[in-house]
C-alpha cells in the first residue's frame, strides 16, 4: 500500500531531517566545527604561546611572518585567535552548563512542588533578575579576582534565572499531565517522577535557549576581558579587543579580526540554535512554512 | 438535479499531502442536498466528513487539494468562483457552525459586536437596524435578555449559550445552507438535546437545508431526515434516515449501528451482600479557584457529602454532565486530591488518614485508567517501561516484571511484541489498552475508569468495552466506572450513582435507576439521550452481546 511506503521515509528523516532543512543551522554548524577543530589544534597550528613575541609590532596583515598582522608588542593576531578560540569556547560551554544545572534543578523543584515552594524559589529568581546582568558579572569577577573558575561562575550566576523560569513552565504543564498522574497512581517516588517522567519531555526547549545561551556567554566573558577582567593567564577574543582599543585608528586589524571571530561564532551558535528550535519543537516550526 | 437541490456534490475528490496516512481524504463523493432537509453526515474520525464540509465552505487548508470533480450551490460552481464571490457566498449564503464554541468565537469581542460584524459585510443596514437585529437573532436561538446579553464576553457565556451565539451569528444573514461540523459533541448531554432541538426548529421555520456532521448515531436518531455514512473518505451509504437506521445495508454501517451503546437491561442482578472494597463517606471537597492577596477569588464545590460503596466484583457508575465533581471522587480514591473532609475506607482502613509512606503500599490495590489514551502514556517510553515501572517501584525484579507486562498485552488483546515500541506507534484504542495492562501490572482489586472511552471513535469504543467487561469478570475486580454517557453506563455497571453539582442524588441499581428514576434530574438526564426513541435493529446487535443478554436474563 502507498501509504505504508511514504510513512518509513518520513521516519527516516527525523532529527537531522528536520535540522538540515534549515540551511542557516548547517552552515552555522560547520563554522562551529571549523572554530572547535581551530582551538582543539591550536597548539599544532601555532606552537609557540600566543604571548610570545613572534613578529616586529605593528606588522599589517599579510605580512611575512604574520598572516592577520601583529599587535603593540610584536605578538601574532592569528595565534592569539586560535589559542582564544579556547577559552571563548571552554568558558561559554562550562558556564552554561553551570548555569543549566542550576536553573533546571530550582525550576524543576519550583513546576513540581508548586505552592509555597515555588513562591519562594521564585522570590529568589527574581532577586537575581533585577540586578542588570553584566553589572553582576563585573562585580563577581572583582571580588574574587579574575580567573577561569571566577569567570565560569560568574556568567554562571548571571545566566541561570531565564532557563529556572523555562523549565518550571515546563514541569507546571507536564506536572498535570496524565501521564504523570498514572505515575503518581502506580507509586513511583516523587524523584522517579521528576527525573524518568517529566525531565525527558522538558529537555527540547531547554536545550534550545541553553544553546543559545552559549553564545550569550561568550559575548558576556569578550566583554568581561574588554574591560580587562578576563584570565591574565589567558589569551582571549575580548583581550585582544580591548588591548587594541587604544591604537584602533592606526591598527585596525588588532581589534577588528578577533572582534570577526566573536562575531561568526556568536552568529553560528545562534543558527545552530535555531535549528535545534526547528528540529526538536516540531510543532512551532511547521507553524511558518507548512 | 430539481428546483429544490441547494448543494450538488459531484464525484469530489480531496488530495491530502504526500506522506499523509492515504492519498486522498475524500475520493470520488457524489451526494446533494436538498432545500428542507437535514442531511447527518456519519462517520469515525478521520473518514473525511469535516474535510467534506470545509471543501464546500472554501476552508482546506493550504497543503490540501481539491484534485477533481465539483460542488455546486443552486447552479453556481463554487470551486471556480473568484475569492470574492466565495466570500460572499461564504456566510452569505452557506454558514457554518463549529464543534468547539469556545474557540470558534473571538474571546476579546463582545459576541454582539461579533455578529454585527457579519451583518456589515454581508448586508446594507445601517446601525441601528444592524444592532435591531442582533438582538432579534439573540432572542430567535433562545438567548435570555438578549439586549443585556450582546454586550457580554463570550468566556461570560455558558458552552450552550456559546454554540447558541454561534448559530444566531451563522443565521445573520439568512443562509439556504448551514453546515454544522459536530456541533453537540462539545456539550453536556441536556444542552445537546437543547442544541438539537433548536436546530430542528429552524431549519424548519426557515426552510433551510442542513448538513449535519456527527459521529454519533444517537444524534442522527434525533434529527436526520436522511443519512450518509462516511469511511475512510468514501460515501458507503446513503438514504432515507428510516431506511439506514433500521435497514443499513453496507457492513460498516451495521458495524457503525452495533457499537452504539445502547440502554439494554441484560445485567443479571447484583447481589450486594458481598463483602464491600471500598466505601467512601461524607467526602467534601471545595476548589478555590484564583484570588490573591486580597480577593477571595472563586469557590467550587466539587464533593459535597459524597458517599457509596463498591462490593467486590460490583461495577459502580458515576454519571453526572461536566463540573458535576464525578472525576473528582475518582482522584481523592487514587489519592490524587485530597478531600477535604470524610472518610475513604479501602477494606476498613480510613486512605485518607494515612501519610504518604503508609498510604503507598495501597496504591497498588487501587488502580486508574485516564481518559485521554494520547495524553495518559509518557511519548519518550517504551511500552514495557510505561507497564513495569510500577512493579519496579513496588520492588519487582525488571525482568520477571517485563514477561508478566507481555503476559498482560496479550491478555489486553495486544500482541507481546509491543512491549519494545513507542505509544505512538499504537492507535488510540490500543493506546487505551496499554493503559489497561499498565493499571493491572499491579494487581489491583479496584479499578477506578475516569471517562476510559469518551476519547475514541464508537466501534473502538464497544471493543474496550468488551475487553474490560471480560476482565473483570476473569480477574474479579470491582470497578468505579466513571462517564457523561448515560448509554455507556447502563451497559456495563451494576450500580448506579447520578452527580450533580458534586452531589449525589440518586444511586441504585442500574435497572432501578433506569427503569424507574426517583429523581427529577435522573429523568432530566435519561430523557436527554439522543435517539432514544430508536432502537438498534435486531439483526445488527453483535452476536456476543446477544449471546451475554440471553445468560443473564435466563
Amino acid at each position: 500500500m502507498t501509504a505504508a511506503a511514504i510513512t518509513p521515509a518520513r521516519k527516516g528523516s527525523g532529527f537531522w531531517g528536520a535540522f538540515a532543512r534549515n540551511k542557516g543551522a548547517v552552515i552555522g554548524l560547520v563554522f562551529l566545527a571549523l572554530v572547535v577543530l581551530m582551538a582543539v589544534f591550536a597548539d599544532l597550528l601555532y606552537p609557540a604561546s600566543p604571548w610570545d613575541m613572534t613578529a616586529m609590532p605593528f606588522q599589517p596583515p599579510l605580512s611575512e611572518d604574520a598572516l592577520l598582522g601583529s599587535d603593540t608588542l610584536g605578538r601574532d593576531i592569528a595565534s592569539g585567535i586560535a589559542h582564544g578560540a579556547r577559552v571563548s569556547l571552554l568558558i561559554g560551554l562550562t558556564s552554561t552548563a553551570v548555569a543549566v544545572l542550576i536553573g533546571v534543578f530550582l525550576g524543576a523543584v519550583s513546576g513540581f512542588y508548586g505552592g509555597r515552594v515555588d513562591d519562594l524559589v521564585m522570590r529568589f529568581t527574581e532577586l537575581f533578575q533585577t540586578i542588570p546582568n553584566f553589572v553582576l558579572a563585573v562585580v563577581l569577577v572583582a571580588i574574587f579576582t579574575p580567573s577561569l573558575t571566577s569567570i565560569v561562575l560568574a556568567i554562571a550566576i548571571v545566566s541561570w534565572p531565564p532557563l529556572a523560569r523555562l523549565a518550571r513552565g515546563e514541569f507546571m504543564s507536564l506536572r498535570s499531565r496524565e501521564f504523570v498522574h498514572a505515575a503518581v497512581t502506580t507509586g513511583q517516588s516523587n524523584l522517579t517522577i521528576i527525573w524518568r517522567q517529566i525531565l525527558p519531555n522538558s529537555l527540547s526547549p531547554i536545550i534550545v535557549s541553553a544553546s543559545l545561551m552559549v553564545a550569550t556567554a561568550i559575548l558576556l566573558e569578550s566583554s568581561l576581558s574588554f574591560l580587562g577582567l578576563g584570565d591574565p593567564n589567558l589569551m582571549s577574543w575580548g583581550y585582544m579587543v580591548g588591548a587594541a582599543r587604544t591604537v584602533i585608528r592606526q591598527a585596525w586589524w588588532m581589534s577588528f579580526f578577533p572582534g570577526i571571530a566573536i562575531l561568526l561564532t556568536v552568529l553560528a551558535l545562534n543558527l545552530v540554535g535555531e535549528g535545534l528550535n526547528d528540529a526538536l519543537n516540531p510543532k512551532l516550526a511547521r507553524k511558518g512554512r507548512s | 438535479m430539481t428546483e429544490t437541490t441547494l448543494l450538488d456534490v459531484r464525484n469530489l475528490t480531496i488530495d491530502l499531502p504526500r506522506g499523509a496516512d492515504r492519498p486522498h481524504a475524500v475520493e470520488d463523493l457524489t451526494f446533494t442536498l436538498e432545500r428542507g432537509e437535514i442531511l447527518c453526515v456519519v462517520g469515525e474520525s478521520g473518514s473525511g466528513k469535516s474535510m467534506t464540509a470545509h471543501a464546500v465552505m472554501g476552508l482546506l487548508p493550504k497543503a490540501v487539494k481539491v484534485s477533481s470533480g465539483g460542488i455546486r450551490h443552486q447552479g453556481t460552481d463554487v470551486l471556480s468562483l473568484p475569492e470574492r464571490d466565495q466570500r460572499a457566498l461564504r456566510g452569505g449564503r452557506i454558514a457554518m457552525i463549529f464543534q468547539e464554541p469556545m474557540t470558534a468565537l473571538n474571546p476579546l469581542m463582545r459576541v454582539g459586536d461579533q455578529i454585527d460584524e457579519v451583518l456589515r459585510y454581508h448586508t446594507a443596514l445601517d446601525r441601528a437596524a444592524r444592532r435591531a437585529r442582533v438582538v432579534e437573532l439573540l432572542a430567535s436561538v433562545g438567548l435570555p435578555e438578549p439586549d443585556h446579553l450582546r454586550r457580554s464576553y463570550p468566556f461570560r457565556l455558558s458552552g450552550g449559550q456559546r454554540q447558541r451565539v454561534m448559530i444566531a451569528m451563522a443565521l445573520a444573514v439568512e443562509p439556504d445552507v448551514l453546515i454544522a461540523d459536530e456541533p453537540t459533541t462539545a456539550l453536556d448531554v441536556t444542552t445537546q438535546k437543547q442544541i438539537l432541538e433548536l436546530i430542528r426548529d429552524i431549519q424548519a421555520k426557515r426552510h433551510m437545508g442542513v448538513m449535519f456532521i456527527t459521529h454519533d448515531f444517537g444524534v442522527v436518531a434525533e434529527i436526520a431526515h436522511r443519512v450518509a455514512v462516511m469511511q475512510k473518505g468514501r460515501l458507503v451509504e446513503i438514504g432515507a434516515a428510516e431506511e439506514v437506521l433500521n435497514r443499513p445495508k453496507h457492513p460498516y454501517t451495521r458495524q457503525l449501528i452495533a457499537a452504539v451503546p445502547h440502554l439494554i437491561e441484560h445485567r443479571e442482578d447484583f447481589t450486594r451482600d458481598r463483602q464491600p472494597v471500598l466505601t467512601a463517606q461524607k467526602v467534601c471537597k471545595t476548589f478555590h479557584i484564583g484570588g490573591g492577596f486580597f480577593t477571595p477569588g472563586r469557590k467550587v464545590v466539587a464533593g459535597d457529602d459524597l458517599s457509596l460503596t463498591i462490593h467486590q466484583g460490583e461495577t459502580v457508575g458515576l454519571v453526572g454532565e461536566s463540573g458535576s465533581g464525578k472525576s473528582t471522587l475518582g482522584r481523592s480514591i487514587v489519592g490524587l486530591i485530597k478531600p477535604d473532609s470524610g472518610k475513604i475506607l479501602f477494606e476498613g482502613v480510613d486512605l485518607l488518614s494515612l501519610s504518604r509512606p503508609a498510604f503507598r503500599p495501597y496504591r497498588r490495590h487501587v488502580q486508574m485508567v485516564f481518559q485521554d489514551p494520547y495524553a495518559s502514556l509518557n511519548p519518550r517510553h517504551t511500552v514495557g517501561d510505561i507497564i513495569t515501572q510500577g512493579p519496579v517501584a513496588f520492588g519487582e525484579d525488571r525482568h520477571r516484571a517485563l514477561d508478566k507486562a507481555k503476559e498482560l498485552l496479550t491478555l489486553v488483546g495486544l500482541d507481546a511484541s509491543a512491549a519494545e515500541r513507542f505509544p505512538h506507534e499504537f492507535s488510540g484504542g490500543q493506546r487505551q489498552r496499554i493503559s489497561i495492562a499498565r493499571a493491572l501490572a499491579l494487581e489491583p482489586k479496584l479499578l477506578i475508569a475516569d471517562e476510559p472511552v469518551s476519547a475514541l471513535d464508537v466501534s473502538v469504543q464497544a471493543q474496550v468495552l468488551d475487553l474490560l467487561e471480560d476482565l473483570r469478570h476473569r480477574l474479579n475486580l470491582s470497578m468505579l466506572f466513571i462517564t457523561h454517557d448515560l448509554r455507556i453506563a447502563a451497559q456495563i455497571c451494576d450500580t448506579i450513582a447520578v452527580m450533580q453539582k458534586g452531589r449525589i442524588v440518586e444511586i441504585g441499581p442500574a435497572k432501578e435507576v433506569f427503569g424507574n428514576p426517583q429523581h427529577g434530574y435522573t429523568r432530566t438526564l435519561l430523557d436527554a439521550i439522543p435517539g432514544k426513541g430508536w432502537t438498534v435493529p435486531e439483526d445488527v446487535v453483535p452476536v456476543t452481546r446477544r449471546s451475554a443478554a440471553l445468560r443473564n436474563s435466563a
